[in-house]
């Protein structure tokens, strides 16, 4: 004699993720800290722009980096190099950070430093274009990177990550030239996704575009924090 | 490869979910929603989630996936049309971008069902709640 009964869940799949996003931003919050997250593909410059971003701006804000690379620390010792906390996490083979990750480095660094003293914290997350956009660990606003090399398409066959994003910078524009790619065509595949990302091209090689970007990210920082620097 | 992670975070829930039953019945099908605007494939779900259930209470629960479909709306057009993923998303008679999205974000459990028997009790398989924890 069985009976079958149904119970109603209506659970976000994600909603475990989702609280522990909440919690790292409610700390994040209490510290008066802003948080980036930041993805891209593999190689699409994000180690090399934040490497520009610490140059410009690590003496006008309190800036620390989560680094997410899932076997190395080699993009970490490219950042300590310009002296701020940098946490290395090792997602092994896990394809994106998730909040309890994120949870984990923003532990790392309560205890090594005063967080409080903090303007900003960028995640740099494992280089997908697929699996992180998913997952939120606790930012106030995603940065998506595509480079030019990577093809005008990648939008359209990425499009959640680019759904997702608030700020979208076009990486490496000093190729562009040697390239058959529009970088308007870029923007109009990401905007068609997406009407209200910011599109801003740049080249950390050559400089070009650095200033919008280092703009927008003083824009974001907190006004509380910004006035005490 | 994020769905193994997402298979964890669906055993967890459903033993949550058990652990808040006055009786610890057997799972019979556990329905899932999928968006087509998700970065979630469903046979990817489905082979994680029979690995990872394997000599749990969940060991022989169907997992029964849904997918919806993605659905925008226009508002210079007033009208839902169906984007073409990996295609065009933009508005297929006004070209406006896509910008609300109706249907296909979702990632949802819907629900259990499980079974109740007449003299429902323990069932032998209810034991092995704590293994499917140690394992998530």
């Amino acid at each position: 004699m069985h009976q079958i009964i149904d119970d109603t869940l209506g659970i976000n799949l994600l909603h475990a993720n989702q609280a522990g996003a909440d919690h790292n931003r409610a700390h994040f919050d209490e510290w008066g800290v802003t948080c980036l997250n930041l993805m891209s593909s593999p190689g699409a410059g994000k180690t090399a722009l934040l490497e520009k971003t610490l140059a410009a701006l690590s003496d006008v804000l309190k800036i620390a980096i989560i680094e997410g690379d899932m076997t190395t620390e080699l993009d970490a010792d490219r950042l300590r190099q310009y002296s701020v906390p940098v946490v290395a996490i090792n997602t092994g083979r896990a394809c994106h950070l998730d909040a309890r990750m994120v949870a984990g480095g923003m532990h790392t660094l309560a205890e090594n430093h005063t967080p409080e003293d903090l303007d900003l914290v960028i995640v740099e997350n494992v280089g997908n274009l697929v699996c992180p956009a998913e997952f939120e660990v606790g930012e106030h606003a995603k940065v998506a990177l595509l480079s030019v090399t990577e093809g005008e398409d990648k939008p359209l066959k990425y499009p959640v990550m680019f759904r997702e994003a608030d700020v979208l910078l076009i990486t490496k524009i000093d190729l562009a030239p040697y390239l058959d790619v529009n970088l308007e065509c870029i923007a109009d595949n990401v905007r068609q996704v997406n009407p209200h990302v910011t599109v801003l091209p740049v080249s950390a090689k050559t400089g070009a575009g650095l200033n919008a970007w280092l703009s927008w990210v003083q824009s974001v920082v907190k006004p509380s924090q910004m006035t005490s620097v | 490869m994020h769905e193994t992670d997402m298979t964890r975070a669906l055993i967890m829930t459903i033993c949550d979910w058990r652990e808040s039953q006055p009786e610890k019945l057997p799972v019979a099908k556990v329905f899932l929603t999928v968006g087509q605007f998700t970065c979630v494939e469903p046979a990817s779900l489905q082979f994680a989630f029979e690995v990872q259930t394997r000599d749990t209470f969940l060991d022989g629960a169907e997992l029964v996936i849904q997918e919806t479909p993605l659905i925008a709306f226009c508002h210079a057009c007033q009208a839902e049309y169906r984007p073409e993923i990996g295609l065009q998303y933009a508005c297929p008679d006004c070209r406006s971008p896509m910008d609300d999205i109706r249907s296909g974000r979702e990632l949802k459990i819907d629900r259990v069902q499980y079974f109740q028997t007449a003299q429902s009790g323990e069932s032998p398989r209810a034991v092995k709640t704590d293994h499917a924890h140690q394992k998530s």
